[in-house]
């Protein structure tokens, strides 16, 4: 069957499609309940499947994350929600330190199959806390998986792909994507595997790297590339770790230049993970060296400037013209 | 007989005893200390929790203690001798455990901190695996789902949530309330006086309490939290914090396997029943150090540690036996070798324990392997392959 939905109908109807394939899935987090999420994404499920399944938590994220552990090692499947990227930092520790490492640590005899979503990124006018993407900090974890969808196909698909991997995986919902398009789903399609980037636009001039939020906004820089003659390749990540570099070293070495797009703060982050990895591999491709647009190194600003720090359009076409002119 | 006074575990939080533990009295557990066999080895009764104990059970007691103290003492000279890199010694808790430990049923299910030697032995994981954890050749080797005993915790606190999770699992399976004692569950979460502090310990206790959750914290109050006090974490006795959370807390004789073996399966069974968690603080002292890289003498005074080893869990349990004939010399010598023989296997298995080869470390990162990794480790191969017949 097909039909037009958002990013937050996507995965609505992921999770409740995950809660009927397997009662052993939960979801946990603030609000999640009878509010249905902050955002909605969780609205009706548990009028549905009833509060033991859908759980109201306390405020407390480390609490959130840490029962899930336990809940984990009982033999559930839990789905907690993060209510905002800023939020995490308290379940940091029980996630990094616990979730991350028991698997490893039990010799594989204890599972973590632990899905953390956390809708991320800015662009929503919010207060602070509200509007950061931490995935680095979770992508530098071994032990954990850390996937961004950009899209409500994706969004349908890859939530319930997260719950059935037996590892733990971050799943990173790029918040003001959740009410913005619609697009076609035909759920009796067969999902692209999670942990695969793909092409989303092909070009032969350079390759532009998003996930999450900014897939759009290099889908957009390509399209206004277009009308000035130059043909702009699109790689939506997808998954953070593992990365799936097959696709994007096949590109580079194809285009000769590479540019990473990311909300996130440079130093220190994806790009330069990308930037790195795309130079062990195709440095006798590369026209250019690989360069990064992202969010400055400071905090998350005031939302009346926040424009200012996310990548747009412009920002990704100055790149392109600098790439160019090596 | 010198019964406390009936008082209820919870009442009297805004009593007297706020100053209990900056007072004298402190070094006796105060007014509510649940106590059934006083250091002299004297049998006393307590309104609320008292048991019967057949002479079986208390020669197992006798027994369990002494091998408990065995497998540390022999730990603690396996790491003098350079075989552990640390041990995070039990000497003095062998009651708390020990009595904790054999009040749990099979289908229970233990989260350890990184001192629960005595309880691991009660869930018959073989004590070679502590050894080898703190010898440094993986994280703890023991099938936490085989003897429901999970791995040890070093991040201090943090298991109290996963236990309350658990509990949380145990629930939502409907293994609490049916009757039955083959299926009904309870959760132990093992801590410190130190991890009291933790913000993991208080959310878990607000979510056990939120969702009535079937699992017993079981604080080990040894008074010290590597050098820094207990009146550094609490201005009153910590069993009284449980009242602020909604659910009854008890502060027993750690040093007393008859008095925490009958709280705590008090407590188990309440939560088995469905009725929610209890705190238990049982009342010790860790006569030896944090770990074998501590220096007690540094912070503390060795009058309170004479004080200490005058209430010895295991000298008092002896005493009430002999005292009553309930053991004979035979007896004794008997337990006295069995540990000689447990020192001795110890010593001799934690020897021959094999290094893991250097590849392991690549392994059980994930369940479902990831290929970056798998490039890592292949390369790591082909490296030390390069070696080969060069030296």
């Amino acid at each position: 069957m097909t039909q037009k939905i958002t990013l937050a109908k996507g995965l609505n109807m992921g999770l409740r499609k995950a809660m009927e394939d397997d009662d052993k899935v939960l979801l946990m987090g603030e609000d999640v309940g009878k509010l249905g999420g902050v955002f909605r994404i969780t609205d009706g499920l548990q009028k549905d499947f009833g509060e033991d399944r859908v759980i109201d938590s306390p405020l407390a994220e480390s609490g959130i994350v840490g029962t899930a552990v336990g809940m984990a090692m009982r033999g559930y499947r839990p789905v907690v929600e993060i209510q905002f990227d800023g939020f995490v930092y308290p379940a940091y520790d029980q996630i990094v330190c616990q979730v991350a490492k028991i698997h490893y640590r039990s010799k594989g005899r204890v599972k973590m199959p632990i899905v953390i979503r956390i809708p991320f990124g800015g662009g929503i006018g919010a207060v602070e806390h509200h509007s950061e993407s931490p995935e680095a900090q979770f992508a530098h974890t071994p032990g954990l998986k850390v996937v961004a969808c950009s899209n409500p196909v994706d969004g349908y698909w890859m939530i319930q792909q997260a719950i059935a991997c037996d590892d733990p995986v971050i799943f990173l919902e790029p918040k003001r994507q959740y009410h913005a398009d619609k697009a076609e789903l035909d759920d009796t399609e067969t999902p692209e595997p999670l942990f695969g980037s793909r092409v989303v636009r092909r070009g032969t001039d350079a390759t532009l790297l998003a996930y999450g939020p900014t897939v759009k906004t290099a889908l957009k820089a390509a399209e206004a590339a277009a009308t000035e003659g130059r043909s702009l390749e699109v790689i939506d990540l997808r998954t953070l770790s593992p990365l799936d570099m097959g696709p994007v070293l096949e590109s580079v070495r194809r285009t000769g230049r590479a540019i990473v797009v990311h909300e996130a703060h440079v130093n220190l982050g994806m790009g330069a993970e990308l930037s790195a990895r795309i130079t062990e591999e195709c440095f006798y491709s590369l026209e250019a060296p690989v360069l990064r647009i992202g969010g400055y190194d400071t905090p998350y600003p005031a939302s009346r400037i926040e424009e200012e720090y996310l990548p747009d359009l412009d920002r990704v076409l100055d790149a392109l013209d600098r790439s160019l002119e090596f | 007989m010198n019964a406390p006074p009936p008082a209820g575990p919870t009442d009297g939080a805004f009593g007297p005893d706020l100053v209990d533990v900056f007072g004298p009295s402190q070094s006796h557990g105060g007014p509510d200390l649940v106590q059934l066999l006083t250091p002299e080895g004297e049998r006393v009764h307590h309104p609320e929790f008292d048991l019967d104990f057949s002479a079986e059970q208390l020669r197992g007691f006798y027994r369990d203690m002494v091998l408990t103290r065995r497998i540390d003492t022999e730990a603690t000279a396996l790491q003098r001798h350079g075989e552990l890199g640390i041990w995070a010694q039990l000497l003095g808790q062998e009651a708390a455990q020990i009595g904790c430990g054999r009040a749990l049923r099979k289908q229970d299910f233990v989260f350890p901190t990184y001192r629960e030697h005595g309880v691991a032995y009660c869930r018959g994981v073989d004590p070679l695996k502590q050894l080898g954890l703190f010898r440094g050749v993986d994280h703890g080797d023991w099938d936490p789902h085989e003897f429901n005993f999970a791995l040890y915790t070093i991040v201090i606190g943090a298991q109290c949530l996963h236990a309350t999770g658990y509990a949380m699992g145990v629930q939502r399976d409907g293994d609490v309330g049916t009757g039955d004692p083959d299926r009904d569950t309870a959760v132990v979460a093992h801590f410190g006086d130190g991890a009291s502090s933790q913000g993991d310990v208080n959310e878990a206790f607000i979510f056990a309490a939120s969702y009535n959750a079937p699992v017993v914290f079981f604080c080990q109050n040894n008074q010290w939290a590597i050098s820094e006090p207990i009146e550094r974490q609490s201005r009153i006795p910590l069993y009284q914090r449980a009242l602020g959370f909604g659910f009854p807390g008890i502060r027993v004789d750690g040093n007393d396997v008859l008095a925490t073996y009958a709280v705590t399966q008090a407590a188990l069974q309440r939560a088995r029943d469905g009725q929610g968690p209890t705190f238990v603080e049982a009342y010790t002292y860790r006569m030896g150090a944090h770990t074998t890289t501590d220096d007690p003498t540094r912070y503390r005074l060795s009058d309170d540690v004479e004080s200490w080893k005058l209430r010895d869990p295991i000298a008092r349990v002896e005493v009430y036996l002999r005292r009553n004939g309930l053991v004979d010399d035979a007896f004794l010598a008997d337990i006295a070798a069995e540990a000689a023989d447990l020192g001795h296997t110890l010593r001799e298995g934690c020897k021959a324990l094999p290094d893991p080869v250097p590849g392991a470390m690549f392994e059980h990162v994930y369940a479902e392997e990831t290929e970056e990794l798998r490039a890592q480790r292949d390369g790591f191969a082909a490296y030390h392959a390069s070696f080969e017949g060069s030296h």
